[in-house]
């Protein structure tokens, strides 16, 4: 046992945990400008707690063997799928921020609906290699979609429309990944498109706030009031930073509080606006750094679960990035999805780390026959 | 385990995994494209709106600039006050507010929302002024509410503060805040803005653009909920000029208390140089109630007022001059060669064109040189019918009647000098020659105001030398301001009018007869002992004699009655024009005239050290007083005896000053002499008898 630990160690990715944790710094150093002059001053020490508990989960997550995980799965499955319907419960769900998210453990707050991320990250890799290589059925393809459509349409339900939408990407993946041809493909997007319209013009499914938060962005200068000024003083932050930003603790649009909640969802607007241009590009060089080596890691996975989970893993991470991103820079709505990594917050972080923890887990299992 | 059933060897295809690859280059390069978008291309215009988010230019006002008078004694100040004002640009509806803002600075909340509608089509960074003259405890309120109600802002500002009692308010004037009308309509106020404060009346009026002085701003750094964090760049403000008006605070208050509360106008000016020295007109206002925006209620009791408060009558009261007119009549008649031979009879009147025209009495053989002080009607018919209109149009024209003076104040009115070519333009019909003989004693349809009068008159107890009145020093002022100001308001000014030296004596001395004692002087109660007052009193129907029996619908049908007097008689120093709107009796305004003529000198004796008292004209004249009088028996032995020992009745003229009876020329029309111990408190108060024994 002794042995083979230290031969899971010697092979952990350290590369990969080196620029995480250099994006980790990014990400401590900027909450600490963003929150300079308000109340939340502190945050990056915490932030720097919760790093490092992410550090021992993923340690501690990477010497569970991944085959064994994917045995424990449905088990979880089936417990968090009740944990998101409790949510909804008024008894027991813990109404916050307008949304009834929360279960209450003791003096814990526990958002079921983080942890089913990983979960059917796990499902659906499970899932799919259980199927084999072979060309996905429509009776495949309608399973996997309520596996991941159940927990989704619950969550939304909450409602959190963020957290519901970084499941898709698991799906998609899945389903990419799992074999689906071109035709299947094609008709899914067609219906899926035509079930978008459906829900958006019925009007019972989606809030009219979040309506109003999904289109704003596209043209946010004609509600400067209301969801589009957010995306507007989004992009006046980063624009203004210009090509060297103004400097840490200097961004005018992060210290005189135009930013909204510049510590957690605009944290790349607020690092945008203080670092410039330069300081974009080169975190989301760190960001593309990781996502290669995780699809390398993938690549060279010992058998198809692990390369599946690993991939559904870079799935969530690039959706995140690209909505959050995207939001920050006015290509995409206001969603409330968080920059893995650099925003700040317990759960994000937890996540983001466990997610690596299970990728480390199959990197270190790659020899293992 | 689930390894066990795990397809061992089959493995992702490599193509799948590129294309992913793939997939997340494109994206992330359309983030560095949209990035590059923002930050490169966008740098400079998002800049500036950051720059705009952050920085607040919050005006510092100029302290407007203060006035003084002759003698540099403050008669104008400002006064630190805070004006409140909602700004929009915040990411904050305002409308929810409303309700707590009306009540935390103690406003209407209707007058508010009107406000704000007001202000609706005005572009969104213009702040709307709500409340003026914040109080400390409404300051307290917007302090307090920093948080919930970003969108206020307080100014500091300085405000106008004015002599309370309406003192030299027509010539003044008031500042109020610009309105929309002259925003829009009148050139010179382009460079204002809604908000800002103007002169609307007087002084404030005419030279606003030096007083007001050059607003300066500061670059405040506020944050998202407008707290102010930090300054960057300050301009500070140009404080107005102060101003040096001619006034003499000593005469203005001379001036005011000599007209009381008559509904009337006073000016005194320097005939050599133009320079006002009091302006007073009745009634008056207050005009520290302009300083904030006025109450509606105050503005509306102002504007329906029948006597006009906020009309500046001393040179907006168009009236008929009256015998004031015989000035430049007797000037156009002895310029002419006509007066000086013409001698007439006065029996009570003249009417050669079918009409009668009366004259107040029947002075008999009346020349020029008594025709002045007489102010015979039946003399100036005449001389008016041999002038004819035209020529008396012509000489009244060069001097200055119909015209305006082109005095510095707004609102100024020109008159009316009527002649045969203006009634034919105006009421297409011929001059009948009748008609002259009203013009002649400034009827008809002569119009002056007080200004012209003291300019003319004045101008004509110099020799012809006209002047034009103004109320600043003009070497205050800089050059093309002062060019400007003649074109803004202009008049005849300056002019020179030559008059033979002959005929100036005439008239001069004609006029100082006016207020000498005498029987038949229309003035003589206003002579002033040891002082060369010379001038002219004047009476104007403002109706015919039958229109006045028969209505007088509340108002009163009293004649108006005038005054211009100079001192001394020639080439005079003061000029002093008064106008007691019906006022009955020619020789009041003559004595409040007197009044001010008195105080002048007196002044002026003090400052050098000449003191000689001159006598109150109102006390001079004797007074008629009818009475039952008992004089003791001096030789009687005993007290009862003593009283009652003659019973007298009747009435007799006593001389209020001393409390003796009169005895100067008009004494042999005493029918008993009063004991001595009628004392002046009890015959102080009564009015003077204007003649003595009417027949």
């Amino acid at each position: 046992m002794s042995t083979r630990s230290l031969m899971g160690f010697r092979d952990f990715d350290w590369t990969l945990l080196g620029v995480v944790l250099l994006l980790c710094a990014v990400s401590v150093v900027e909450i600490y400008s963003a929150t300079l002059h308000t109340k939340f001053l502190g945050f990056h020490t915490r932030q720097m707690l919760w790093i490092a508990g992410g550090l021992v989960v993923m340690f501690i997550l990477s010497r569970i063997d991944y085959h064994r995980l994917l045995d424990w799965v449905p088990w979880a499955y089936g417990v968090f799928l009740v944990a998101v319907t409790a949510v909804l419960v008024p008894g027991i769900g813990h109404k916050a921020l307008g949304g009834r998210r929360w279960i209450k453990l003791g003096p814990m707050l526990f958002q079921p609906s983080e942890w089913m991320k990983l979960i059917l990250i796990l499902m659906v890799a499970r899932y799919f290699a259980n199927l084999g290589a072979r060309r996905l059925t429509w009776p495949d393809i309608f399973k996997a979609m309520a596996l991941v459509g159940v927990p989704m349409l619950l969550v939304l339900k909450e409602p959190d429309l963020g957290t519901a939408l970084t499941y898709s990407p698991v799906l998609i993946a899945g389903l990419f990944l799992g074999g689906i041809n071109l035709r299947q493909s094609l008709i899914l997007g067609t219906v899926g498109l035509a079930l978008i319209g459906g829900v958006w013009t019925s009007g019972k499914l989606l809030k009219p706030y979040q309506k109003a938060r999904l289109t704003s962005f596209i043209n946010p200068e004609n509600d400067p009031k209301g969801s589009g000024y957010q995306v507007l003083q989004s992009k006046i932050a980063v624009g203004s930073g210009g090509i060297w930003g103004k400097g840490t603790a200097k961004g005018t649009q992060t210290q005189g509080y135009f930013l909204p909640i510049p510590y957690t969802d605009f944290i790349f607007a607020a690092f945008s606006e203080e670092h410039g241009f330069v300081g974009a590009l080169f975190v989301l060089l760190l960001y593309f750094f990781v996502l290669m080596r995780l699809i390398q890691n993938a690549q060279t996975a010992a058998d198809l679960p692990g390369s599946l989970i690993i991939m559904g893993v870079v799935a969530v991470l690039t959706f995140q990035i690209a909505v959050n991103v995207g939001m920050v820079i006015g290509f995409m709505p206001v969603t409330g999805i968080p920059l893995p990594l650099m925003s700040y917050g317990g759960s994000s972080v937890l996540f983001t780390f466990l997610a690596l923890g299970v990728a480390m887990n199959v990197r270190m299992r790659r020899f293992v026959n | 385990m689930f390894s066990e059933k795990a397809t061992r060897g089959e493995k992702l295809s490599s193509v799948k995994l590129t294309s992913v690859q793939y997939g997340i280059l494109l994206m992330m390069l359309a983030l560095v494209a949209g990035l590059w978008r923002l930050q490169v291309l966008g740098a400079d215009n998002f800049k500036v709106l950051a720059e705009q988010n952050r920085i607040r230019k919050v005006p510092l006002l100029a302290p407007r600039g203060k006035l003084f008078d002759r003698e540099r004694h403050l008669i104008v100040d400002n006064y630190p006050s805070v004006s409140c004002f909602l700004i929009r640009e915040q990411n904050h509806n305002v409308d929810g507010d409303l309700p707590m803002i009306a009540h935390g600075l103690h406003l209407d909340l209707n007058d508010l929302e009107n406000t704000l509608r007001h202000y609706r089509a005005s572009p969104g960074y213009q702040p709307i002024p709500i409340k003026q003259e914040v109080t400390p405890d409404e300051l307290a309120f917007i302090e307090a509410h920093r948080n919930e109600l970003p969108e206020l802002e307080t100014i500091d500002v300085e405000r106008r503060l004015y002599p309370r009692d309406g003192f030299a308010a027509h010539l003044i004037g008031y500042v109020g805040e610009v309105s929309e009308e002259m925003l829009e309509n009148d050139m010179r106020y382009a460079a204002y803005e809604p908000g800002d404060v103007v002169g609307k009346a007087g002084v404030e009026q005419t030279y606003d653009q030096l007083l007001r002085g050059q607003d300066g701003s500061r670059d405040v750094i506020v944050d998202s909920h407008g707290r102010e964090v930090g300054y960057l760049r300050t301009q500070h403000s140009v404080p107005g000029q102060d101003l040096r008006l001619t006034i003499d605070n000593d005469l203005q208050r001379a001036a005011e208390l000599a007209l009381g509360d008559r509904n009337g106008a006073i000016v005194a000016m320097d005939p050599r140089n133009g320079e006002i020295l009091a302006m007073v007109s009745r009634p008056s206002f207050d005009p520290n109630a302009f300083a904030v925006r006025i109450e509606r209620s105050e503005w509306n009791k102002l504007i329906t007022d029948p006597d006009h408060p906020l009309l500046n009558k001393a040179i907006q009261a168009q009236l008929a001059p009256g015998s004031t007119f015989k000035i430049l009549m007797s000037v156009a008649g002895l310029q002419e060669g006509i007066a000086q031979d013409l001698k007439v009879n006065c029996a009570g009147g003249w009417g050669p064109y079918g009409f009668y025209h009366h004259c107040d009495e029947k002075h008999g053989a009346v020349d020029i040189h008594n025709a002045i002080p007489y102010s015979c009607d039946t003399y100036y018919y005449q001389l008016g019918d041999k002038l004819g209109i035209d020529r008396i149009a012509k000489y009244a024209t060069e001097f200055g009647y119909g015209q305006k003076t082109g005095v510095d104040l707004p609102g100024e009115q020109a008159g009316l000098m009527p002649s045969a070519q203006w009634l034919m333009r105006t009421y297409h019909h011929r001059w009948y020659p009748d008609e002259t003989l009203d013009v002649s004693i400034g009827q008809g349809a002569v119009e002056a105001t007080p200004i012209q009068l003291a300019r003319i008159i004045s101008g004509i107890a110099s020799g012809g030398h006209l002047v034009r009145p103004h109320s600043v020093f003009p070497d205050q002022l800089p050059a093309d301001f002062r060019k400007a100001l003649v074109d803004t308001y202009p008049g005849s000014g300056e002019a020179y009018v030559p008059i033979d030296p002959q005929n100036w004596e005439i008239i001069t001395d004609g006029m100082a007869e006016v207020t000498m004692p005498g029987y038949f002087h229309t003035a003589g109660s206003a002579h002033l002992e040891g002082i060369d007052l010379a001038g002219k009193t004047g009476t104007a129907q403002v109706m015919s004699h039958e229109a006045l029996g028969k209505t007088n619908k509340g108002r009163s049908t009293y004649p108006n009655v005038w005054f211009v007097g100079v001192t001394p008689r020639r080439n005079p120093e003061l000029v002093v024009a008064v106008l007691w709107q019906n006022g009955e009796f020619s020789y009041y305004p003559a004595r409040i005239g007197a009044k001010v003529v008195a105080a002048y000198v007196e002044k002026k004796r003090r400052l050098a050290n000449n003191l000689q008292p001159t006598k109150a004209p109102a006390t001079t004249a004797p007074v008629e007083v009818g009475a039952v009088w008992t004089a003791p028996d001096a030789n009687a032995k005993n007290a009862a005896d003593r009283e009652a020992a003659r019973i007298h009745a009747g009435h007799f003229f006593i001389n209020p000053e001393s409390g003796t009876p009169e005895s100067g020329s008009s004494a042999q029309r005493r029918e008993a002499i009063g004991p001595a111990a009628v004392r002046p408190s009890q015959v102080g108060g009564l009015l003077p008898a204007r003649r003595i024994g009417t027949p």
